[in-house]
């Protein structure tokens, strides 16, 4: 799409007359939620966050994959980095998240340990055969946005016949962790926007039982300002009219079958298991780990990986935060000890997390 | 030379030192006062001065629209020119890499000769180190620069006041962008350059017609945005930015939006802020622009009194967000 089609998405004109109608629409307040970092980010960047009307709260889910990588999962990363004979390649973002004592795979690197940052997991496979003595391990964060290319990139490795290629699997879910929030009775939600990217490639079922179960409204959204207006919009005028709807306003990229091919190789590669959301806990069947076909290119089973429950930080509300059950803002430790560059909770780590967003944008 | 490397004995001190002096140093950069070859060098200067150093480690060092030697220049001179000064002489230390293509190190010194001659400064002492094989990663320079102040007290980034228009000379975001595709062997279909310039000579037209200029300073590393915020910060002042005004070319904006980062923290190696009282702004504004190196100067916004230390983007659709410093390198994100 040219980036010229994407301005109209941007127009403050339109963005002007859509916030009117969203004024009129309401006669109760609107507590939603978006579940993706790059709509956190939007709506902080946009601006949009401090046009929008005082009865729209805004409330950021656990949409950044960083973020949710749990401390046990980081721990793995940097026993890998320390690990003899093996090159770790991963995606920027992952190279600052604390994980025990506050060490970091930046730190580790700098100690000596091989790390290598890649901009998709095919420069990954490349490495590996430039490094043919050596075992490269792909660090395996994202959604299902993520998880389609990482599996394709574990097919060619095959095909290939790339032997020191190993992929660690720390892939999550969003419906899962959706239905997680929605079934805990401290959160207070009305509507979901419902991430772009990952419904590209799961389309809008996996989401009907927001609506069917639980009585709420959701829209898959695009990343623009128009988007997110007119998702509102639609929630608002939905909820007035007493329909539980959940929606697909993203056709221009998003169909509502997703792309069953890249759902097909996430799901010959991954099976679906119990994963460990950082801030969050243990949530059933919301996480991808390497089916038995694929075990030779598991880091997990070849370096005996595990993660466990540990207990959260003190002090930090990062699952809270994460919950929509307060504002980043009102954590103690927001921009006192918790800061973009010495992060305590994992709100903070990424610049997509709801918490480096206020940080890095809030006025308030 | 004899070998086509750079090799250990080049920066021995001996013959194969000097030879690589007078073939390739003089040869590029040659003027009376290196010609002599001295311990150091003899400056003729007026006072008051201004004296910066900056050592470039760039990688790559061939980048589209320059390389390690003419940037070497460049921003020594922008960071003396940034005082209000007129930029006279630099030193430049060499340390380099065993092994390096003597014709690289050839066309990098051609090419601080070439933008030397251009921006009206000798280089009249140097250095040159040559070290093994991974001790530096092929060629590292360090220059300083001295120049003479014209205006006094000149420029200064604690000298803003509230009712200062905020002006930047062009673009932002080219070079850091252009570094940046490069090192990750990315292509654009209209290729990204890097802006990297002297900037003295308009620097100095501009201070000598409007001396009650408050601030001048180039956004380099941390970019638009971290240059702001330590403006702000050593005015106490804030500065209120306007979205839609801020000039990015097209190539710029798509390749950041591809792949996730913020022009606004990409370095600049060609553009300058420049903050003075609201009266002089439109005459700033044309003589900017009647020089190549500032065509695209706009206004981008003002200075006020509220939210002292903080910059404030006013957005394309009227909302305002804070715009804040870069925390550490910006990286690719996951999704």
């Amino acid at each position: 799409m040219s980036l010229k089609i994407l301005d109209q998405f941007k127009d403050p004109q339109i963005c002007r007359g859509l916030l009117e109608r969203l004024q009129a629409a309401l006669d109760s307040g609107l507590r939603f939620m978006e579940v993706c970092g790059t709509h956190t980010v939007a709506i902080f960047q946009s601006g949009l966050r401090s046009v929008l009307p005082k009865e729209v709260v805004h409330l950021s889910g656990p949409g950044c994959p960083v973020c949710v990588t749990h401390e046990s999962e980081v721990n793995a990363f940097l026993d890998l980095a320390g690990t003899p004979g093996v090159i770790v390649a991963t995606f920027g973002d992952l190279m600052r998240v604390p994980g025990r004592n506050g060490m970091t795979l930046k730190a580790a690197q700098a100690e000596g340990g091989r790390v290598s940052v890649v901009y998709s997991p095919f420069d990954a496979l490349r490495l590996a055969a430039d490094n043919p003595g050596e075992k490269v391990v792909f660090l395996g964060v994202g959604f299902e946005t993520t998880a389609p290319g990482v599996a394709a990139t574990i097919l060619t490795a095959r095909e290939r016949g790339l032997e020191n290629f190993r992929v660690l699997s720390f892939h999550k879910l969003v419906p899962p962790a959706l239905a997680a929030l929605l079934s805990d009775p401290g959160t207070d939600i009305d509507a979901f926007i419902l991430p772009g990217h990952v419904s590209a490639i799961i389309g809008i079922e996996p989401y009907l039982f927001i609506g069917r179960e639980h009585g709420k409204c959701a829209a898959i959204t695009g990343f623009e300002p128009v988007d997110i207006l007119r998702s509102l919009l639609f929630m608002v005028e939905s909820r007035k009219a007493g329909r539980a709807e959940v929606v697909n306003l993203y056709r221009r990229v998003v169909a509502d079958a997703g792309n069953p091919r890249a759902v097909q190789v996430m799901n010959q590669v991954f099976e679906v298991s119990d994963a460990l959301w950082r801030g969050i806990g243990l949530i059933p069947a919301s996480g991808l780990e390497m089916s038995e076909d694929y075990a030779e290119f598991d880091a997990k089973r070849e370096f005996g990986v595990e993660v466990v429950e540990c207990p959260p930080l003190p002090g930090c509300k990062c699952g809270e935060v994460l919950k929509g059950k307060i504002r980043p803002d009102q954590c103690p430790l927001f921009k006192k000890t918790c800061t973009p560059a010495r992060p305590v909770g994992p709100c903070m780590v990424s610049t997509e997390g709801s918490c480096a967003a206020y940080y890095k944008y809030g006025l308030d | 030379m004899s070998s086509d490397k750079v090799l250990l004995d080049y920066g021995s001190g001996g013959r194969a030192s000097q030879r690589l002096i007078s073939e390739l140093f003089l040869k590029h950069l040659g003027n009376p006062e290196l010609a002599r070859l001295n311990d150091a060098a003899r400056l003729d200067l007026r006072g008051p001065l201004a004296f910066s150093t900056d050592t470039f480690t760039v990688d790559p060092i061939f980048f589209p629209g320059g390389d390690i030697g003419s940037l070497a220049v460049h921003g020594t001179v922008n960071d003396v020119a940034m005082l209000g000064a007129e930029p006279r002489f630099l030193s430049c230390g060499f340390i380099i890499e065993e092994g390096l293509p003597m014709a690289d190190l050839e066309r990098i010194v051609a090419s601080m000769g070439r933008a030397a001659a251009k921006a009206g400064v000798f280089v009249v002492t140097g250095d040159t180190k040559v070290v093994p094989r991974s001790a530096v990663d092929k060629i590292f320079i360090n220059t300083t620069g001295i120049g003479e102040i014209i205006v006094d007290p000149g420029p200064s980034g604690d000298r803003a006041r509230p009712g200062d228009a905020v002006l930047i000379s062009g673009t932002v975001g080219d070079h850091g962008l252009a570094v940046l595709s490069t090192r990750q062997g990315l292509s654009f279909e209209t290729p990204v350059v890097s802006d990297s310039a002297a900037l003295n000579h308009l620097i100095v037209r501009l201070i000598r017609e409007l001396p009650d200029i408050h601030v001048l300073r180039d956004p380099t590393r941390g970019g638009l945005a971290t240059t702001l915020n330590e403006i702000a910060e050593s005015s106490g002042v804030g500065c209120e930015i306007d979205e839609a005004a801020l000039p990015i070319s097209p190539e710029v904006s798509g390749g950041c939006s591809f792949l996730g980062l913020d022009p606004l923290y990409l370095a600049n190696e060609g553009k300058f802020l420049c903050f003075l009282p609201e009266g002089l702004a439109q005459r700033a504004l044309e003589i900017m622009r009647s020089d190549p190196l500032g065509r695209a100067a706009r206004r981008i916004g003002s200075v006020g009194a509220d939210n002292p230390g903080k910059v404030v983007l006013r957005t394309g659709l009227g909302g305002r967000r804070l715009l804040n410093m870069l925390e550490g390198e910006q990286l690719p994100r996951i999704c």
